[in-house]
C-alpha cells in the first residue's frame, strides 16, 4: 500500500511556512473536490485486471475513508428512526400483534421488512457493523502513525514570525542562555512526567532557538475514544451472549428459587451457562405502597424479601425502585406490583375444590383489577370459572356502579360473574392465566335473565348460583413481579463508555499548539526575544497562552509587565491572522476522526 | 401566594422580558441595517481612507459606526457611482446610531433581568416540589429555555451579535408561553421511577448540552446567513440584510458553533452514559431501544456526523453547518414529538 495515506492522518498543522500557504486561497476547501481515497491509486484510463486481493484492497479503502463513514453515519441515524414509529416485538410483541391484526395489507410487507424487529434487522445490523469496519480501517492506520508522531521532535523554527496568528517578544539584558533555559521551564510547566510542551532548544546562525509543540494527547484522545467504541460493542455483544434474564410474580408470604423452572418467562443468551444461576431462593415478606393524596400517582414501593444463599444462610433485604438486590451475582429489581385475592372454592360437594391467591392486574392509577379464577378440580359436574374485578377502594356514584376511586385497599370490593363448562385445560396447549378461555364455557343467569354478579368482600363468603358451591374471599394480599438479570459484562461496558467519553473530551478540548521563539543579541548588545505561535484551528487561547510563557519569562528575568510586547507590530494586521488561520485549514481539513 | 404561584408568575414575568429583549434585538438589528448604507456611503465619499481601516471588528462597528466601514476587503471601496446612484438618503442622521445603542442597552439588561427572573422560577419551583425540577415537560421547557439564555449570555460576553438574541430570546420566549400554556401541571412529587439523583444528573446535563445546542443552531444560523451573503447571494444583498456584515465573519462564526457544538456533544455523551446506568438501576437495562433512548442515539449520530463532516474535505463550513440545523431538529423532536406522541418508559411529561 505505497503512497497510500488514509484520510484524516494529516493531524499536523499546517506546513510550517504560512507565508508560502498564505497563498491558498480562502475557501478553497470548498471548491476543490477531493478525489476519493480509493481513487488515488487507480489508473485513470487503461484499468488493469486488479484481481480478488485489489478489489478487497479498495473496498477497505473505500470503507476507510471519510466520506463513507459519513454517509453510514447518517444512514444509521435514519435506520434507528423506524424502531420509534412501529411497535417492536423486543419491547411489546402485543403491540406488534395488534398492529399485524390491523393492518392486514400492509402488515406482512412491514414484517418482511424487519420493521417489527429494526435493532436486530439484517439492514440494520449491516449499517452498524459496516461502520465499525470503516472504524477500524481508519483508526488502525493513524495508530501506527500517532505512535510515530508521538516520538517526533517539534518542528524547525521558521525563518519569519511575521505571518503567524499570535506573536510577542522582549528585551533583556539577559544573556541568550539565560532566555532559552527559563523559556523551555516555563514550556515545559512543572511536571517532569507529563510536560505541557515538547521543547527543543537549538542554535541556528548565531541565534539561538526554541521549537515548543504540545497536544500530542489530541490524536491519543481521539483514537481513544475511537477503539473504546469497539470495545463497547465487543462488550455488549458478550453480555448479550452470556446473560439471562428470569421474571417471576412473588405473592406476599410466598417465594421462588434461582431456577429456570421458578420463572414465568425466562430468556437467556446463547452461550449462557446454566451453572451461572446461583441456586439462592427468596421470600416476600411484605409490599408496602405509598400514594400522592393529591393525584394518587405512585410515591414509593417498597418490598420486604428474605434471601436465602445456597449455604442456608438468611438476611432480611430490601427492593426498591431504583434501588436492585445483589445476589449471586445477579441483580433483581422491583417492576411491578398489584393485589393477588386469596380465594377458597368449594364446590357442590363442599370439598376444596381451589384455594390460594390469585394475581389480578391491575388497569388503572386506581388499581381497578382484572383476574380470572379457573377452578377445574370439581367433585362432580362442569368446571368453573370466574372473571372477577377488584375494587381495592369501592364506591357507588350516583348511577349505582361500583368503582375504584384509590389505590390503597381502603375498601375491597370483589365483582365476579360465573362461569360453567370445559375451561379446556386438558387440550395441552398452555393457557393465558389472565384469560378464561369461553369457547365450551356458558355464563350463568339469573333468573331475571341477567348475567349473575356475585360481589364479595374479603371476609366473606357468597353461595354460588345454581348450587354450584361457595367462594370465600380470606384475605387480599399483595404481590409484586421481580425481574432478576445476570449480565457479567456489565463492569467492562460501563469502563469502555467512560472511556471513550474521557477519550472524546480529551479530544475535543486539547488545543494543538505550537511556539517557537528567536533569541539574537541586538547591536545595543541587549538580548532580543522574538515569538510567534500556531495552532490547529481557531484557537482563542493561542495568543493568551504565548503571553504567559511570555510573562514568566519576562518574570524569571525580572523584566517589567510593560516591556513585553504583545502582538504589537503586526497583531492589526488581521488579514495576517486571517490567512494563516485560512491556510492551515486549507491544508489539513481532514484532520480528525 | 405560595412558592408554586409565585413561580409561575416569574415564568410569566421572564417570558415577557425575553418578549422585550427580543424586540429591542430586533431594533438593534433594524438600526444596524439603517445606518450601514449611510456609513458606506460616508465612506465612499473619503475611499483613500477605505482601504487602511478596511476590517474593524463588528462590535466596534456596531457601536461606533458612523466611519467604520464594515466590508470585507474586495468590496471595501464601492464606486462613487454605486455609492451615490443607489438611492440611499444622503445625510448623516446622527440619532440613529444612539437609539441602536439605547436598544441594545436595553436588550442586554432585559436579556439579564429575565435569566433572573428564570433562575428564580426554577429555584421556586424545585422549592414548591420539594425536589429537583427537571421531572415533567413543563419544567424541562423552564430550566431548558433558561439555559440557553444563560448561554447567549456567556457567547455575547464575547460576541456581541443580535440577530443570535434575536433567536435565542424569541425561542425561550415561544417555549417559557408554550411550557406554561400547554405543557403545565402543578408542583407536586414524583413516582418512585424519578427518585433518584440521577433525574439531577442525567436530567440536567440532557438540558444544559441541549441549551448549548440551541445557542450553537442559531449560531450556524447566521453563519449560513453570513457564508451566503459572502459568496454574493442576489437574495441577501439587500439593504434589509444590511445587518449581516455587521456579524463576525462566518468563519469565526463556524468556529464559534462548533466550540459550542463541541461542549453539546460532549454533555450529550455523558446524558446517554448517564441515561444507560440510571436505566440499568431502574428498569433492569442499560439499553433497550425504548423510543426517547433512540431518539437520543439519533441525535449523537447526527452531531457524530456533523463533527467528521466538518474535517472532510468538501464538506466543511456552510455543509456542516447544515448538520447541526438537522441535529438540532432532531433535539427538539426528540423532546416535543417522542415525549408527547410515542408512548414508551421516558413518558413523564406530566401530561
Amino acid at each position: 500500500m505505497s503512497g497510500y495515506r488514509p484520510d484524516g492522518l494529516e493531524d499536523a498543522f499546517t506546513s510550517d511556512d504560512p507565508e508560502r500557504a498564505g497563498a491558498t486561497a480562502r475557501g478553497a476547501a470548498t471548491d476543490v473536490d477531493a478525489v476519493p481515497a480509493g481513487a488515488e491509486t487507480t489508473p485513470d484510463v487503461q484499468v488493469p485486471r486488479i484481481g480478488v486481493v485489489g478489489w478487497l484492497r479498495w473496498v477497505w479503502r473505500q470503507l476507510s475513508s471519510m466520506r463513507v463513514a459519513l454517509m453510514l453515519l447518517m444512514l444509521l441515524a435514519v435506520a434507528a428512526v423506524p424502531g420509534t414509529i412501529f411497535p417492536q416485538n423486543a419491547q411489546d410483541p402485543a403491540k406488534v400483534a395488534a398492529y399485524l391484526a390491523d393492518h392486514q395489507a400492509l402488515g406482512p410487507w412491514l414484517q418482511r421488512l424487519q420493521l417489527f424487529d429494526v435493532y436486530s434487522s439484517v439492514w440494520f445490523s449491516a449499517i452498524y457493523l459496516l461502520l465499525f469496519v470503516s472504524l477500524v480501517a481508519c483508526i488502525v492506520p493513524r495508530t501506527r502513525v500517532h505512535l510515530t508522531a508521538l516520538r517526533a521532535r517539534p518542528p524547525r523554527v521558521p525563518r519569519r514570525f511575521d505571518r503567524f496568528p499570535a506573536q510577542g517578544g522582549l528585551t533583556t539584558t539577559a544573556t541568550p542562555q539565560q532566555v532559552v533555559d527559563s523559556a523551555a521551564v516555563a514550556l515545559r510547566g512543572p511536571w517532569r512526567r507529563l510536560p505541557r510542551f515538547r521543547v527543543d532548544v537549538s542554535t541556528e546562525g548565531g541565534e539561538a532557538t526554541v521549537a515548543a509543540e504540545r497536544g500530542y494527547l489530541r490524536e491519543t484522545g481521539n483514537l481513544v475514544f475511537h477503539l473504546s467504541l469497539v470495545g463497547l460493542l465487543i462488550a455488549i455483544a458478550t453480555g448479550q451472549m452470556l446473560h439471562y434474564r428470569g421474571q417471576a410474580l412473588v405473592v406476599q408470604g410466598h417465594g421462588f428459587a434461582n431456577a429456570v423452572v421458578d420463572y414465568d418467562t425466562f430468556e437467556r443468551g446463547t452461550a449462557f451457562n446454566p451453572s451461572s444461576l446461583v441456586p439462592f431462593s427468596l421470600r416476600l415478606d411484605a409490599f408496602s405502597a405509598r400514594f400522592s393524596p393529591v393525584s394518587l400517582q405512585p410515591r414509593d414501593f417498597t418490598a420486604d424479601v428474605t434471601v436465602t444463599q445456597p449455604d442456608g444462610s438468611a438476611s432480611a433485604q430490601q427492593i426498591k425502585v431504583n434501588h436492585p438486590l445483589d445476589v449471586g451475582g445477579a441483580n433483581i429489581y422491583l417492576q411491578g406490583n398489584g393485589y393477588a385475592p386469596d380465594v377458597v372454592v368449594r364446590d357442590s360437594a363442599g370439598n376444596v375444590a381451589f384455594s390460594g391467591p390469585v394475581p389480578f392486574l391491575p388497569q388503572n392509577a386506581v388499581y381497578t383489577s382484572l383476574g380470572v379464577i379457573k377452578v377445574p378440580d370439581v367433585t362432580r359436574g362442569d368446571q368453573i370459572g370466574f372473571r372477577a374485578a377488584l375494587l381495592p377502594t369501592a364506591q357507588q356514584d350516583t348511577d349505582g356502579v361500583w368503582q375504584s376511586v384509590a389505590p390503597q385497599p381502603a375498601n375491597p370490593l370483589m365483582v365476579l360473574t360465573v362461569w360453567t363448562g370445559n375451561l379446556g385445560l386438558d387440550t395441552g396447549v398452555p393457557q393465558n392465566v389472565y384469560k378464561l378461555d369461553t369457547s365450551h364455557l356458558k355464563q350463568v343467569m339469573g333468573p331475571d335473565g341477567q348475567a349473575v354478579s356475585l360481589k364479595v368482600q374479603p371476609g366473606e363468603t357468597v353461595a354460588l348460583p345454581n348450587g354450584l358451591g361457595t367462594l370465600t374471599f380470606k384475605a387480599l394480599p399483595r404481590y409484586v413481579a421481580l425481574d432478576l438479570r445476570y449480565d457479567p459484562a456489565l463492569t467492562e461496558v460501563l469502563v469502555f463508555a467512560l472511556l471513550a467519553l474521557a477519550g472524546l473530551a480529551t479530544s475535543l478540548f486539547t488545543p494543538r499548539r505550537r511556539i517557537w521563539l528567536r533569541v539574537r543579541i541586538a547591536a545595543d548588545g541587549r538580548t532580543v526575544v522574538t515569538a510567534a505561535a500556531l495552532a490547529r484551528g481557531d484557537d482563542i487561547g493561542l495568543q493568551p497562552e504565548l503571553d504567559r510563557v511570555l510573562a514568566v519569562v519576562g518574570r524569571d528575568l525580572g523584566i517589567a509587565e510593560d516591556e513585553i510586547a504583545r502582538d504589537a507590530a503586526v497583531g492589526d494586521d488581521a488579514s495576517a491572522v486571517r490567512d494563516a488561520r485560512a491556510a492551515q485549514e486549507n491544508e489539513h481539513p481532514e484532520e480528525h476522526r | 401566594m405560595n412558592a408554586g404561584e409565585l413561580s409561575t408568575l416569574l415564568v410569566w414575568a421572564a417570558g415577557l422580558t425575553y418578549t422585550i429583549a427580543l424586540v429591542a434585538y430586533t431594533t438593534v438589528l433594524a438600526r444596524i441595517a439603517e445606518a450601514r448604507p449611510r456609513a458606506v456611503q460616508a465612506t465612499a465619499a473619503k475611499a483613500t481612507a477605505a482601504t487602511t481601516a478596511a476590517i474593524v471588528p463588528a462590535p466596534v462597528a456596531v457601536g461606533a459606526g458612523r466611519t467604520a466601514v464594515l466590508e470585507r476587503p474586495g468590496r471595501a471601496a464601492p464606486s462613487p457611482a454605486a455609492g451615490g446612484g443607489a438611492g440611499i438618503r444622503a445625510g448623516v442622521d446622527a440619532g440613529a446610531p444612539d437609539a441602536g445603542r439605547r436598544a441594545a442597552g436595553i436588550a442586554r439588561s432585559m436579556t439579564y433581568l429575565g435569566l433572573a427572573f428564570g433562575f428564580v422560577a426554577v429555584v421556586l419551583r424545585g422549592v414548591a416540589a420539594g425536589r429537583w425540577p427537571t421531572a415533567n415537560m413543563y419544567e424541562f421547557t423552564l430550566v431548558g429555555s433558561t439555559m440557553a439564555v444563560a448561554v447567549l449570555v456567556l457567547v455575547q460576553r464575547r460576541n456581541q451579535i443580535p440577530f443570535l438574541g434575536v433567536l435565542v430570546t424569541g425561542a425561550a420566549a415561544l417555549a417559557l408561553f408554550l411550557g406554561v400554556n400547554v405543557f403545565y401541571i402543578k408542583a407536586e412529587g414524583v413516582q418512585p421511577a424519578l427518585q433518584s439523583y440521577w433525574l439531577v444528573i442525567h436530567v440536567g446535563v440532557a438540558i444544559t448540552s441541549s441549551g448549548i445546542f440551541a445557542v450553537a443552531a442559531a449560531t450556524s444560523v447566521v453563519q449560513l446567513l453570513r457564508a451566503r451573503r459572502e459568496e454574493g447571494s442576489t437574495r441577501l444583498a439587500g439593504r434589509r440584510w444590511g445587518w449581516i456584515d455587521t456579524v463576525p465573519d462566518s468563519r469565526t462564526l463556524e468556529a464559534l458553533s462548533f466550540r459550542l457544538n463541541a461542549v453539546g456533544f460532549v454533555l450529550w455523551t455523558f446524558t446517554l452514559i448517564a441515561g444507560a446506568i440510571w436505566a440499568e438501576h431502574a428498569w433492569g437495562r442499560y439499553w433497550g431501544w425504548d423510543p426517547k433512548e433512540v431518539g437520543t442515539f439519533v441525535v449523537w449520530v447526527i452531531y457524530a456526523a456533523y463533527l467528521h463532516a466538518r474535517t472532510t474535505r468538501g464538506w466543511a463550513g456552510s455543509r456542516a453547518a447544515y448538520f447541526v440545523l438537522v441535529g438540532f431538529t432532531a433535539v427538539i423532536a426528540n423532546f416535543t414529538v417522542i415525549n408527547l406522541f410515542v408512548a414508551g418508559r421516558h413518558s413523564y411529561s406530566g401530561l
